[in-house]
């Protein structure tokens, strides 16, 4: 397929994730916010914290509440990264390849899109805000059926696959840390610390299966369920593994084996993970090895777009 | 929705023959109308708005800021061509098409109708969408226009004339199909008991006939629509077209000419294109031909094209028989050329470079329409009756400097067709532009694009002048008057598909 096409359509895999992680990691706050002990202050510094893009909000807006984080992290037409921003850059990835996406995923992008952009948007987000972001979640897995079930699988819907597990295994691992941020360091009280814990599995749809596997909240339980987990399909691991398949698809080499630097980044990546321990990671400190795991999907990230969207190859096949 | 006020002034209207005496076709609409209960018109209408909205069907508008897209107007009632007239339409086009291409062909050769004297060599020579750089080139199967829109209309004494032949990249079918697919949903009995022809096999005859003049080199032709990017007003038309064949919608950037062919670059390395149609205007094909500065275009292919290593569609320079000037010499063509009648008349046309035209047209220019011979999309024009006293003069001005830029026709009382205007019906101007593509065989699509001018007593249907569309139907034969089992009441919910 073009270069240009498939840069498209990863990137429409990637930002329509990035939209439905940004509405999960505010479901974090919105989940705490009916669970807290009354008197608690609502946190909302960290969860700009979470996205990385503290500095930058902090150039726009005084104070961390509720509202100024709502308006930064989903509706800022100048924050690259708030939902709005995302399913327009999807948007517009999709325009240009409306040849390539199927007309059923066309209008459900586009009809998203015109529903967060809408004048009302702002209001709902604010006086309905748990329904407001959970359609925001739904229309992610809506779009990501419809991707499933009316796109071929050939290289484009990898190319959309490679995208969005890329996104997610960041994601996810950024939920994960969202308590590091919450607890600032500290270890939380236990109720709390529950508290807490809850709300981040819930919003990475984690909480019910975990508690069937594990039962009681434990740390390295959760650590191992969110990064390390076989088959808790948004774990790490799990979206690596469904990365790493992607891109052997498209470049057709056998898995566990590589042939270009893409293949042997996201490869070493996913089998660090296939052979960690939770309790090795705690030890090593959760926050930097989630911040080492980022800086490698980074350097993964890079090495997709070298091989197949920027050196346009300048040979025939 | 009562047709008993509905004004037909002075103008011919498509659907009443007089006031509240429907024509045979339109009747059976004109009864369904009158028995929807109140707004259910409207409510269908926005639907209809909302549905295109959800759909994406936009345009780009230029001058505003990025992302700034409209959905383009779209009226409900249809227009109405019954087949015997269309027939004649469909006679005409065909003969004005096979005309328009033996004349690019003998004028980028050896030029016998100017050497016959039929037309001036200065006609030519200063048309500015005469191409040199195409003399003595031989389009695979001798065929320089593949796509064309012809734009007709319809004056105050019914009858039909050729407005515009559109033969670089004509714009609008998409519309004609996504209309086509609102309509069938909002007005489903009616649309089935009224037996329209279909117009949605279009783009199967499109692709057949750009794998038709692939280059003989190539087995199985790879196609390509090449289309200047998003922010073109066109461009989901260009990747409508792309999807509904199946083929790649390329960018110039990503097409690269290596060793005199044209590739695509993929994620599997360079892969070979043999047919492109594409979509933007000669001028930006090629860096190294035309604009040097063009973005859009490809280096190089412009030397593949004419070496045969590819093929272009619409061929370059078939602009010149766009020309307005050259228009007026059409029935003179169609008779040089084939020893025929013209089927369908031009609007009569004064060219202001003749002596005796230009000082008629200086003396009748609150009468007359003025156009600039090389201008589209409704720019570069002066409508007499609506104009100022000063606008005439700037326009005299203009047309002493320049007289061979410059054509005028009469104003024409264009047809009008029932338009929903703030919850009532009126009468809005229309014309018509059928699609004809030239492969194989000569296809010409039932019906066509209607672009109806919405403001009131504007005549001037451009899209990006304020204009809309509306669907166009063929009928083989006056639809009956009843339907059983019809309850034309029914409301329709709608949505996107």
């Amino acid at each position: 397929m073009l270069s240009r096409s498939a840069d498209a359509i990863y990137w429409i895999g990637r930002y329509m994730e990035r939209a439905e992680s940004i509405a999960r990691f505010i479901d974090v706050n919105l989940n705490l916010a009916l669970d807290l002990p009354p008197g608690t202050q609502e946190q909302w510094k960290p969860l700009v914290g979470t996205t990385g893009d503290l500095y930058r909000f902090l150039e726009r807006f005084d104070t961390t509440t509720r509202e100024t984080v709502i308006e930064f992290l989903a509706f800022d037409v100048d924050n690259a990264n708030s939902i709005y921003s995302c399913l327009r850059g999807a948007r517009e990835n999709a325009r240009a390849v409306r040849d390539v996406i199927s007309s059923d995923m066309w209008e459900h992008l586009n009809a998203t899109y015109l529903q967060v952009s809408d004048e009302g948007a702002r209001g709902r987000a604010r006086h309905s805000s748990y329904q407001f972001f959970s359609e925001v979640k739904l229309a992610g897995r809506t779009f990501e059926g419809l991707t499933d079930d009316t796109m071929s699988h050939g290289e484009s819907w990898n190319f959309c696959r490679l995208g969005r597990m890329l996104e997610r295994s960041d994601k996810i691992a950024r939920i994960l840390d969202l308590k590091h941020f919450l607890s600032n360091g500290k270890t939380s009280s236990g109720a709390l610390d529950d508290i807490e814990w809850s709300a981040v599995l819930q919003s990475a749809s984690a909480l019910e299966l975990y508690r069937k596997r594990h039962g009681r909240l434990i740390k390295e339980r959760i650590v191992e369920f969110l990064l390390l987990d076989r088959e808790f399909p948004r774990s790490v691991h799990f979206c690596l593994v469904g990365a790493e398949e992607a891109l052997h698809e498209i470049t057709g080499t056998a898995i566990g084996t590589f042939r270009i630097p893409a293949e042997q980044r996201l490869g070493q990546l996913r089998s660090e993970l296939a052979f960690a321990r939770a309790e090795e990671i705690l030890e090593q400190g959760l926050h930097e090895t989630i911040d080492a795991i980022q800086l490698k999907l980074n350097l993964a990230g890079d090495a997709i777009t070298n091989a197949f969207f920027i050196a346009a190859p300048l040979y025939s096949a | 929705m009562r047709f008993q006020d509905y004004d037909c002034e002075t103008f011919y209207d498509e659907w009443m023959a007089a006031p509240g005496k429907p024509r045979p076709e339109a009747s059976l609409l004109v009864r369904m109308l009158e028995s929807l209960p109140a707004g259910e018109l409207q409510r269908r209408q926005l639907a209809a708005e909302r549905a295109f909205l959800v759909m994406g069907i936009t345009f780009a508008v230029y001058g505003h800021r990025d992302g700034a897209e409209k959905v383009w107007p779209f009226d409900l009632l249809p227009r109405l061509v019954i087949m015997d007239e269309w027939e004649r339409i469909d006679r005409g086009l065909r003969q004005r098409i096979q005309t328009l291409n033996l004349f690019l062909n003998d004028i980028y050769h050896t030029q016998r109708i100017v050497r016959d004297g039929i037309i001036p060599e200065e006609v030519i020579r200063t048309a500015k969408s005469f191409r040199p750089e195409c003399i003595g080139l031989r389009p695979p199967a001798g065929i320089w226009a593949h796509i064309t829109g012809t734009d007709l209309v319809r004056d105050r004494d019914g009858k039909m004339y050729v407005l515009e032949d559109n033969l670089r990249c004509p714009s609008g079918v998409s519309y004609v199909l996504e209309n086509r697919q609102v309509m069938k949903r909002t007005f489903p009995q009616v649309f089935q008991a009224s037996r329209v022809l279909p117009v949605d096999d279009y783009p199967s005859r499109l692709l057949d006939t750009l794998q038709f003049v692939a280059p003989m080199s190539a087995r199985n032709p790879r196609v390509a629509v090449l289309t200047p990017g998003v922010f073109n007003s066109a461009y989901f038309e260009h990747s409508f077209l792309a999807r509904q064949m199946g083929v790649e919608l390329v960018e110039g950037r990503d097409l690269h000419v290596d060793g005199g062919r044209v590739f695509m670059r993929t994620t599997r390395g360079l892969e070979r294109v043999d047919v492109i149609y594409r979509r933007i205007d000669d001028d930006f094909l090629d860096p190294r031909v035309f604009r040097p500065d063009s973005m859009l275009g490809v280096p190089g292919l412009m030397k593949a094209y004419m070496e045969g290593k590819v093929t272009l569609v619409n061929a370059p320079g078939t602009g010149v028989a766009d020309d307005k000037v050259v228009y007026a010499y059409v029935p003179k063509m169609i008779k040089y050329y084939l020893g025929e009648e013209p089927i369908l008349p031009n609007v009569p046309t004064y060219l202001c470079w003749e002596k005796k035209d230009l000082d008629y047209i200086l003396g009748h220019l609150d009468e007359l329409v003025v156009k600039a011979a090389n201008e589209s999309g409704g720019y570069g024009m002066l409508i007499g009756p609506h104009s100022t006293k000063e606008q005439q003069g700037e326009f005299a001005d203009k047309i002493k400097a320049a007289p061979r830029n410059y054509i005028a026709q009469p104003t024409l009382g264009l047809s009008r067709v029932p338009t929903l205007v703030d919850g009532k019906l009126e009468g809005r101007h229309v014309d018509l532009r059928p699609y004809i593509l030239y492969g194989r065989e000569i296809y010409v699509q039932p019906g066509g694009l209607t672009r109806v001018a919405l403001k009131k007593g504007s005549l001037v249907v451009n899209s990006s002048q304020g204009g809309g569309s509306k669907d166009t139907w063929v009928l083989p034969a006056p639809p009956p008057q009843a339907v059983d089992g019809l309850d034309v009441r029914t409301p329709i919910t709608m949505g996107a598909q």
